[in-house]
């Protein structure tokens, strides 16, 4: 088993940088596409996003990731492995944290470490160690005792969170991470995530919200209907499917649509929801003007830059939170 | 290596919900002494001596006690491998959390059930010295009661796990009672089988819990003969069927 | 709304919930009862009828038919005194929206044990037509035995509610039925005359309903003669039924009403 690999093969090259690499990935549920040939790949150390509404397929791809669900056809390869063949070798290096907190009521808060640690073959005193020192991670060393139930729910995910990282994962898979909490908890938890990436973990993360796509992710999907409608860098995504700028125009009406004729032709492109007209721009003060200059009297014009948002918009014709 | 025997971890986390539990359960083993007392002291008065399959003659009480023995190795892994089972299967998703470390399907079903048998093999050890001060124990074959217990624990708990993979709702318990119930008072429990009609003895021969009172009685009041050995097998085989199906469904159910 | 309306209406709830559930309680309220009355009764009754000739001259099987009948109002009664209260005490406040609308606490609670009463009324009944089947009824006096039953069953049931409103979880239900229920059940006589029980249990028996029950079940089924002590028998019955609804409904209102 100690045959000597030629020189050539140890230089680096692009494909092991890779960490993950899906080709046609395809999850079927009975006659329901829930993943529909997708392809993507995730380099080591970078925050990879999967961007979308809810029921778009990621938390399905997700699960898959996690090999905790079986692959319909396609290929999945995970630091190299195939889930269907090495599915425990590679839940052993990734850590997970499903959009469900899961944690157990009936234990503990530092119990719910000990427990964890156990399966990946810790040893009692690594998982004490490395438990004591990730309730410090997850600002939860004072609770270390109390029952789970007692938490809020921004201690919950940040025990989830504390829990995916026992067995020190090389990848880390967050779906939702902070769906359900509050501006502040979501912010607590987005720097614990900016030191774990700093720290080199390959983050792989779900969202339906465009800012946290935007913080986070060095690079995204945006995925609908189980396919995937773009890729980039959040600014690229930006760059290439919307403008620089966006006037939100408001009217004092129940309906908007009526008001879309006399504003055409202002900015590159305009979108019609039902209660606002969103004009896209390069200049939003000049749209704005423009706008006045044809006697148009608004109950509001706001002027901000394009978000992931606009990019969803433009893909797919909806929006992201409904 | 990866994922040697991480059954054990599942065990080590009912260890330690337990701990906080404990005296909710604590009354589990009750309930056969409750009858051993009952029917087998005060009614005993009435029935006397009573002659068992084999021809032994013995007093009632003595009749009853290694049956009540069987039942409380049945209850005690019954509850954890149904009831307590299903709410974490289904409701904490205890098992979900499970899988996604290198965990697998039989590691849960193992650690439930082996589980279940520590909960089930101290509710009998507890029933076992009750019968023994009361001088219901008659040979030194019982040495062998308690792990006898273990095989018949280990046939409920791991059908009793599959059957429970298969529930959708609470409701569906009443099917646990309803096969747990007839099995209690007719598996020659409380009286012979050679008091059954012909046709009914073969029926009552096919319920696990008459092969465990079989096993029992034979070990308790040293009446120990070649079927024994059949029935072990047969709880045995119930025990490895139970844990395979198990497994699989826990895979299916849990794996999509 | 005067009082029999309110009551009207608050039946009218009942029996609806009593139409939804009354399948899936089958199996514990019917089919368990005639199951022991099968083992115990032709089974074990073989035992004792060939060893002894019965208990005092009395076939087994017509023995325990009366004992069982009480059981079965104790068991019905302590179901449907337990969760389901706790439910609409605590989960669904069902009893906080009664006294919302004009619905005094006392009117709720007359309603639910009336339901109860019925409850215990007909699965006792449906018992009996069972036993009659096997041949354990033999006198038309046994219909006697029923209202014996729902007074049996309801010396269980007002007490009780004081533990729904008192408890703070139902765990506390699970410890009732397997060390209290249960061992009633085989204690008090249903089995076996309790002077076969060691001296120091029986006076367990003569306090707990379920014995008087009994007694009084037992003489009526075979239509006489009157127990000797059947005022003491009645007596413990009333005074349980009358003191446990008093308690009951002060601690309800208490805890609705703060």
């Amino acid at each position: 088993m100690c045959r000597r690999r030629s020189p050539a093969l140890t230089l680096p090259t692009v494909t092991d940088d890779l960490l993950l690499t899906a080709r046609d990935l395809t999850k079927k549920f009975g006659d329901f596409t829930a993943v529909d040939s997708i392809d993507v790949e995730v380099r080591k150390g970078e925050a990879f996003g999967f961007l979308g509404p809810n029921g778009a397929g990621k938390s399905s791809t997700m699960r898959m990731i996690a090999s905790v669900s079986p692959v319909t056809s396609g290929e999945l390869r995970i630091f190299g492995l195939d889930p269907a063949v090495d599915g425990q070798q590679i839940r052993a290096r990734i850590g997970n944290c499903p959009q469900k907190d899961l944690l157990d009521e009936e234990l503990s808060v530092e119990e719910n470490l000990w427990v964890y640690g156990r399966f990946f073959g810790l040893s009692r005193a690594e998982v004490r160690q490395r438990a004591s020192e990730l309730l410090e991670f997850a600002q939860l060393s004072e609770r270390h005792a109390d029952k789970v139930e007692h938490l809020s729910g921004g201690m919950k995910r940040r025990l989830v969170i504390a829990r995916s990282l026992i067995n020190n994962p090389e990848l880390l898979l967050l779906d939702e991470p902070t769906t359900g909490l509050d501006p502040q908890a979501r912010h607590v938890l987005w720097d614990r995530l900016f030191r774990l990436k700093r720290q080199g973990v390959t983050l792989i993360i779900t969202t339906h919200y465009m800012d946290e796509a935007e913080q986070l992710c060095d690079r995204l999907v945006v995925m609908d209907k189980g396919r995937i409608a773009a890729e980039g860098s959040p600014r690229d995504l930006i760059d290439r499917y919307s403008t620089r700028e966006v006037v939100e125009v408001r009217f004092d009406t129940d309906e908007h649509a009526p008001h879309a004729a006399p504003l055409e032709g202002i900015g590159e492109r305009m979108e019609v929801l039902p209660d606002r007209i969103l004009l896209y721009a390069d200049n939003g003060d000049a749209a704005t003007a423009a706008i006045a200059q044809r006697g148009i009297h608004p109950l509001s014009t706001l002027v901000r830059r394009s978000t992931l948002e606009d990019v969803f918009l433009h893909l797919t014709g909806r929006t992201l939170v409904d | 290596m990866v994922g040697y025997a991480l059954w054990r971890f599942v065990l080590l986390r009912d260890v330690l919900a337990f701990r906080r539990m404990w005296w909710l359960f604590a009354s589990g083993f009750a309930e056969p002494v409750f009858y051993l007392f009952s029917i087998g002291i005060g009614l005993g008065a009435l029935v006397q001596d009573v002659t068992t399959d084999h021809g032994l003659v013995v007093s009632y009480a003595a009749f009853v006690a290694p049956a009540m023995l069987a039942t409380s190795a049945m209850n005690g892994s019954i509850a954890d491998t149904t009831y307590n089972f299903f709410a974490k299967l289904k409701f904490s998703k205890t098992y979900d959390t499970m899988l996604a470390t290198p965990a697998r399907p039989w590691d849960v079903a193992i650690g439930e059930i082996l589980w279940s048998l520590i909960r089930g093999g101290i509710y009998s050890a507890i029933f076992f010295f009750v019968a023994l001060a009361m001088g219901f124990v008659r040979s030194w074959w019982a040495i062998l009661a308690i792990p006898a217990c273990l095989l018949i624990g280990a046939a409920f708990a791991g059908v009793g796990m599959w059957a429970t993979t298969y529930m959708t709702s609470w409701k569906h318990f009443e099917f646990v009672t309803l096969a747990i119930q007839p099995m209690f008072l007719f598996s020659a429990t409380f009286f012979p089988l050679a008091v059954y009609p012909e046709a009914l003895q073969w029926l009552v021969k096919l319920m696990p819990l008459y092969h465990g009172v079989e096993i029992q009685r034979g070990l308790m009041l040293g009446d120990v003969h070649w079927g024994l050995l059949g029935s072990s097998f047969y709880l045995l085989a119930l025990a490895a069927v139970g844990l395979w199906g198990a497994s699989r469904r826990i895979s299916t159910l849990l794996l999509t | 709304m005067s009082a029999p309306e309110r009551l009207r209406a608050l039946l009218a709830y009942h029996w609806v919930l009593f139409k939804r559930t009354i399948g899936g309680a089958l199996v514990s309220r019917f089919l368990l009862p005639v199951l022991f009355l099968a083992s115990m009764g032709l089974g074990v009754g073989n035992l004792v009828d060939s060893a002894s000739g019965g208990v005092n001259g009395v076939p087994y099987l017509l023995y325990i038919v009366p004992g069982l009948v009480m059981v079965t109002a104790m068991n019905v009664a302590v179901g449907e005194s337990t969760w389901p209260v706790m439910g609409f005490v605590k989960w669904n406040e069902f009893y906080r929206a009664m006294i919302n609308a004009p619905q005094r606490v006392i009117d709720v609670l007359l309603a639910h044990w009336l339901m109860i009463a019925f409850n215990v009324l007909t699965s006792a009944g449906a018992f009996m037509v069972v036993a009659a089947l096997f041949g354990g009824v033999r006198s038309w006096w046994s219909l006697a035995a029923l209202p014996i039953a729902v007074l049996t069953g309801m010396a269980f049931s007002t007490p009780l509610f004081v533990v729904a409103a008192k408890a703070t979880n139902d765990s506390i239900y699970s410890a009732l039925f397997r060390l209290v229920v249960t061992p009633l059940m085989l204690f008090s006589g249903a089995f076996f005359p309790i002077d076969q029980l060691p001296i120091w249990m029986q006076p367990i028996s003569w306090v707990t309903p379920l014995w008087h029950g009994i007694e009084l079940g037992r003489a009526a089924f075979v239509g006489g003669p009157v127990p000797d002590l059947w005022l003491v028998h009645l007596g413990v019955l009333l005074a349980y039924v009358i003191g446990g609804a008093w308690v009951s409904a002060r601690a309800i209102e208490d805890r609705l009403v703060t």
